[in-house]
């Protein structure tokens, strides 16, 4: 569900973190997490399950990405 | 399990909105302000436009195709915003949240042109896919044979018939996660918890067969 290369990245794929915080909650607060992102903040810190979620969600991810785009500078 | 986390974050207080985003609020709410509706609907339209440009270059899709499901996604977007107008809490701009459902809308429906897109049924599980799904050589999948075959074992034996069939789409067959939630009629969170309990029993099964050490990255 996430980018891939190496026989590495397969380990690393099969890794789990209970932090994780899921798409839902993740997809919940994701425009919170974005605007503390574009303010400069560490949203890891304050967001720690939802940083773990992003890393290995490619779908989440993905709406991040499109996210900061929309909501950063133009 | 995911979501489910002790850590898992609080959720930010209710704020007062800044100004402008209560200016978005006030001109929403009946009676709506055709100027502030129609505003948004343009704000919406262009983010969707962009979000659909910026995924086009893994989807099969030309210029109209394109231009249609960002009208869609708008539209969808404007309605569910308009539905849950309640619902914002203030703690990010009033922008940011209205972006976050047309990004939604455009994952969706993106999601969906998969299958229309899906012309001939997808192969039967090829194994030797798993190989290139992670970028591996040639060289480097005759290095992993080993693992690669204590994984598929792992896939075969440890997980429950819905594991299997969720871990063969996304990761052998390469069905986007959203596209394959609109298969099996659930939701993305479903399906990322069933991957999830999928990779911990595979890892569980690759440390007790000794190709990775407990508590490794690896």
């Amino acid at each position: 569900m996430t980018g891939r290369h190496g026989p590495d990245d397969l380990l690393r794929f099969l890794q789990t973190d209970d932090r994780d915080a899921g798409c839902e909650r993740t997809m919940e607060l994701l425009h919170v997490y974005v605007e503390s992102v574009l303010a400069g903040e560490d949203p890891e810190s304050r967001f720690p399950g939802i940083t773990v979620h992003l890393r290995n969600c490619g779908p989440c991810e993905e709406d991040f990405q499109g996210l900061l785009t929309a909501a950063g500078p133009r | 399990m995911p979501g489910l986390s002790s850590t898992r974050e609080l959720a930010p207080a209710t704020v007062t909105p800044d100004a402008s985003s209560t200016r978005w609020i006030d001109g929403l709410r009946p009676p709506r302000s055709p100027q502030v509706e129609t505003r948004l609907y343009e704000l919406l339209l262009r983010a969707a436009r962009s979000e659909v440009g910026r995924r086009a270059g893994r989807l099969r899709l030309a210029g109209p195709e394109l231009d249609d499901i960002a009208h869609q996604a708008a539209h969808d977007a404007m309605l569910a915003i308009l539905r849950k107008l309640d619902t914002f809490r203030g703690e990010s701009r009033f922008t940011t949240w209205a972006y976050k459902f047309v990004i939604f809308e455009v994952s969706g429906k993106v999601a969906r042109h998969f299958w229309f897109r899906a012309d001939e049924p997808l192969e039967a599980e090829h194994w030797g896919r798993l190989a290139d799904r992670f970028g591996l050589s040639p060289e480097e999948a005759a290095e992993s044979a080993d693992l690669l075959a204590a994984v598929r074992r792992a896939v075969e034996e440890e997980l429950t018939e819905r594991q299997r069939e969720v871990f063969v789409a996304l990761v052998i067959d390469g069905v986007p996660a959203d596209a394959l939630a609109q298969r099996l009629d659930t939701n993305r969170n479903a399906l990322y918890k069933t991957m999830f309990d999928a990779r911990r029993k595979i890892r569980r099964f690759l440390v007790a067969h000794g190709h990775v050490s407990q508590g490794t990255g690896g």
